[in-house]
């Protein structure tokens, strides 16, 4: 690139259940990267942007775009096809890491631990009737257990099950957030999560940042409102279980063919085991999200790290 | 240092344990980041409740703007009465005259919208755990501001005809057998947000006989009494007992909410302590605004302009009923006289807060029925704004929440006899939808 100022295109908002997460994570990378002294533009996904990127390209675009659309890989490959430089993972990563029993069953076979768990559509519900579909999850799946949805995330939807009679709300509750849902183990433990950057030097795992929800689960309202949770960076875990997670981050990492950053979420149980629950190929860059937490722990400043992914990036489309 | 959560961790918010116990409603909640996606164009939204400003001429109100600015512009841009502008309160008197109010200039306070006249009435009357009649349901905005002084909401069943002078009897009886005091009954007569209906002539009267019997004032919110579609309401609580009710009048329906100008009319004591509360709040409402809103009232046709709301708001209620029974037959709804609101009962096992997920998939938004009750009550119901979709929209919208009921109920019947498929707990937080959203 030339000595002219650099110019990136942030794209946020969009039409996902997390669209307003994506506007406060989108402002703030366009904060960071124009004290960096780059020309940032920030703009939604809408109708006018591929013809916009067709008329005038900018030199990277940073899809801070949450939720479908923007981590289901849809866009990220319309960017490919349109050869314009984006940070991030490529489409084929993102699909992989949209769909957390995908991304699991992924982690799972090159050598990590994640909870048990069971992927099933609502069909299933309706087909095989509910009474019976529960009863078998109940005989398999001692509570607590976890109710997800099988794609999206800020903790839209998901459930701890604690007892028996929860558990078909919990289901109705992720299904309204789309048509699969996964049902897995409880792990007990230190909920973690870490970041990982790749700056050039190979994926590197940030410090793991603890999370230890006022209310005791980390849903929607103890991620987005300060002072529902509190953060340690880093963990206050032990050096074998720090390992531990940071090896867990980079092997879902590079399982799932992940590029420049991500975040994976885990708990770390009594014996120091690191648990892979998911991996998000856009980590929120929120006042309140772990990622830029865990980049002040280990003494980076968030302006130099964006502007050194999209410089990443601007070099791998290069290359 | 960075701020880094070291070994103490860090919550993120330093002053997390200085806030003030009446502020714990105000946090950001799941159900209202959803309302983020509906000021998305490709969704329709029936969740807000924005005036159609664009059938204002804009000439009107740059006219209105140019004189102020000309023949009064040193008045309009420096403090002014905490009162309001005294040309602006005679003007009100004409405005209330078409509801058959009578008044004097020196009962009215103008303020920052009638919002800021509930705060300001709430302010002077509740102490913590004091009881607030409303209907059920009620204003929600109305509700956060009670919430915020910690008093107690009482909410009072309505029926077609609007509050029922029984249950508000019988409300009465049992909050004074639990030895808690009522402050006042904040009741919306006219067209009501968020149920749509119009509290009957002969229920005034009763009503305001109850209130009077048992020494409770009224508070009676009426911002759409004037917006009609064919007959006139019957003529309001203030005109049948103006020692006992205090009035709030807007113009933010019957002009534009952009100029956040209300008033409030009350009994001469209470007027007294409103106008010091308004000071100690805000020292005066906007000269400029109240000066415009004065010379448009002064120069403009209003009562032509009222009329083309009519017609518009008219129009759309008609859309939005006649795509319900299309669409949407199953379910019951109220059927409005005026104003800009449709209250939808859907089926006992059906959750509106619980759907509002899958609806902003099928890209169509209403606000659950839970935001307009401080209990729970309203799982059920929803609320559908007319006032800011086109008619072509609105007929979109409903039929695609139609789609949205009929998936939901196909879940429910695949769980049926699973259990309870509902949360019971209160809404924690504020769950409406942000004042800008159409």
């Amino acid at each position: 690139m030339s000595d002219k100022q650099p110019h990136a295109l942030v794209l946020a908002g969009g039409i996902s259940h997390e669209r307003e997460v994506s506007l406060r994570s989108g402002r703030r990378v366009a904060d960071a990267l124009t004290n960096e002294g780059w020309r940032v533009d920030m703009r939604e996904p809408d109708a006018s942007l591929l013809p916009h990127l067709a008329e005038g390209q900018p030199d990277v675009v940073w899809p801070a775009l949450h939720g479908a659309s923007g981590e289901d890989g849809a866009l990220r490959a319309l960017l490919e096809l349109q050869r314009v430089p984006f940070v991030g993972s490529d489409y084929r990563a993102a699909r992989l890491a949209w769909d957390k029993p995908v991304a699991k069953t992924l982690v799972a076979n090159s050598g990590g631990v994640t909870p048990r768990g069971v992927a099933l559509s609502r069909d299933t519900f309706r087909e095989l009737g509910a009474p019976s579909v529960l009863d078998a999850l109940r005989a398999s799946f001692p509570l607590p257990v976890v109710v997800k949805p099988a794609r999206g995330g800020s903790a839209q939807g998901v459930s701890i099950v604690r007892d028996s009679a929860g558990l078909a709300r919990a289901m109705v509750e992720a299904y309204t957030y789309g048509d699969d849902a996964l049902v897995e183990t409880h792990i007990s433990g230190v909920e973690v999560a870490v970041g990982v950057i790749d700056l050039g030097d190979g994926p590197l795992a940030l410090p793991a940042v603890e999370i230890e929800p006022l209310s005791g689960e980390y849903d929607f309202e103890a991620r987005y409102n300060a002072g529902e949770t509190r953060f340690y960076a880093p963990a206050r875990i032990s050096s074998v279980a720090a390992t531990k997670a940071a090896e867990c981050a980079l092997l879902a990492h590079k399982a799932l063919g992940l590029r420049h950053l991500s975040r994976v979420d885990m708990i770390i149980d009594a014996e120091d085991r690191a648990w892979f629950l998911e991996v998000n190929v856009l980590p929120g860059l929120t006042e309140t999200s772990t990622l830029p937490q865990a980049l002040r722990a280990d003494d980076r400043e968030l302006g130099s790290v964006y502007a050194a992914l999209a410089q990443r990036a601007i070099g791998d489309f290069s290359a | 240092m960075s701020q880094t959560a070291g070994s103490r961790g860090n919550n993120l918010d330093p002053w997390y344990d200085s806030y003030a116990e009446r502020t714990s409603g105000l946090a950001a909640s799941e159900v209202r980041a959803l309302f983020a996606v509906a000021s998305r164009p490709e969704v329709v939204s029936l969740a807000g409740g924005m005036p159609y400003v664009s059938a204002l001429p804009n000439d009107l109100i740059r006219t209105a703007f140019d004189e102020v600015m000309t023949s009064q512009g040193p008045t309009a841009l420096q403090y002014g009465s905490g009162q309001g502008v005294p040309a602006l309160r005679e003007r009100i008197l004409e405005v209330m005259a078409e509801e058959k109010i009578r008044a004097s200039v020196d009962d009215i306070v103008t303020t920052t919208g009638s919002q800021q006249a509930i705060d300001l009435v709430a302010k002077l009357f509740l102490d913590p755990g004091d009881v607030v009649l409303a209907e059920a349901p009620s204003y929600v905005g109305a509700i956060g501001v009670f919430r915020s002084y910690q008093a107690r909401i009482v909410h009072v069943a309505m029926d077609a005809d609007g509050l029922i002078p029984e249950a508000l009897r019988e409300a009465i009886s049992a909050q004074r057998a639990a030895g808690r005091t009522i402050k006042f009954l904040y009741t919306i007569p006219n067209f009501h947000n968020p149920a749509g209906v119009t509290l009957s002539a002969d229920r005034r009267t009763e009503i305001v006989e109850i209130a009077r019997q048992n020494g409770i004032l009224v508070v009676e919110d009426n911002p759409y009494g004037l917006l009609y579609f064919d007959e006139a309401p019957p003529p309001p609580l203030r005109s049948i007992d103006p020692d006992g009710v205090i009035y709030l009048g807007s113009f933010s329906k019957t002009l534009a909410p952009g100029f956040r100008v209300g008033w409030a009319v009350a009994p001469h004591a209470i007027k007294e302590k409103l106008v010091l509360a308004a000071e100690s709040a805000i020292l005066s409402p906007s000269s400029f605004n109240q000066l415009v809103v004065n010379r448009y009232l002064e120069t403009a046709n209003w009562r032509a302009q009222i009329e083309t709301f009519r017609g518009v708001y008219r129009e759309r209620k008609t859309a939005m009923l006649s795509s319900l029974r299309e669409f949407l037959p199953e379910l019951t709804w109220t059927d409005p006289a005026g104003g800009f609101y449709v209250w939808v009962t859907m089926p006992d096992e059906l959750d509106a807060k619980q759907m509002l997920p899958r609806a902003v998939t099928e890209l169509v938004a209403y606000t659950p029925g839970t935001a307009f009750f401080a209990d729970g009550q309203g799982r059920n119901a929803m609320r559908l704004s007319f006032c800011y979709p086109t008619p072509e929209n609105i007929r979109v919208g409903v039929r695609r929440l139609a789609n949205v009921v009929g998936r939901e109920l196909a879940l429910l019947d695949a769980f049926a006899g699973s259990g309870s498929l509902r949360d019971t707990e209160p809404d924690r937080h504020v769950i409406s939808p942000p004042p800008n959203l159409g």
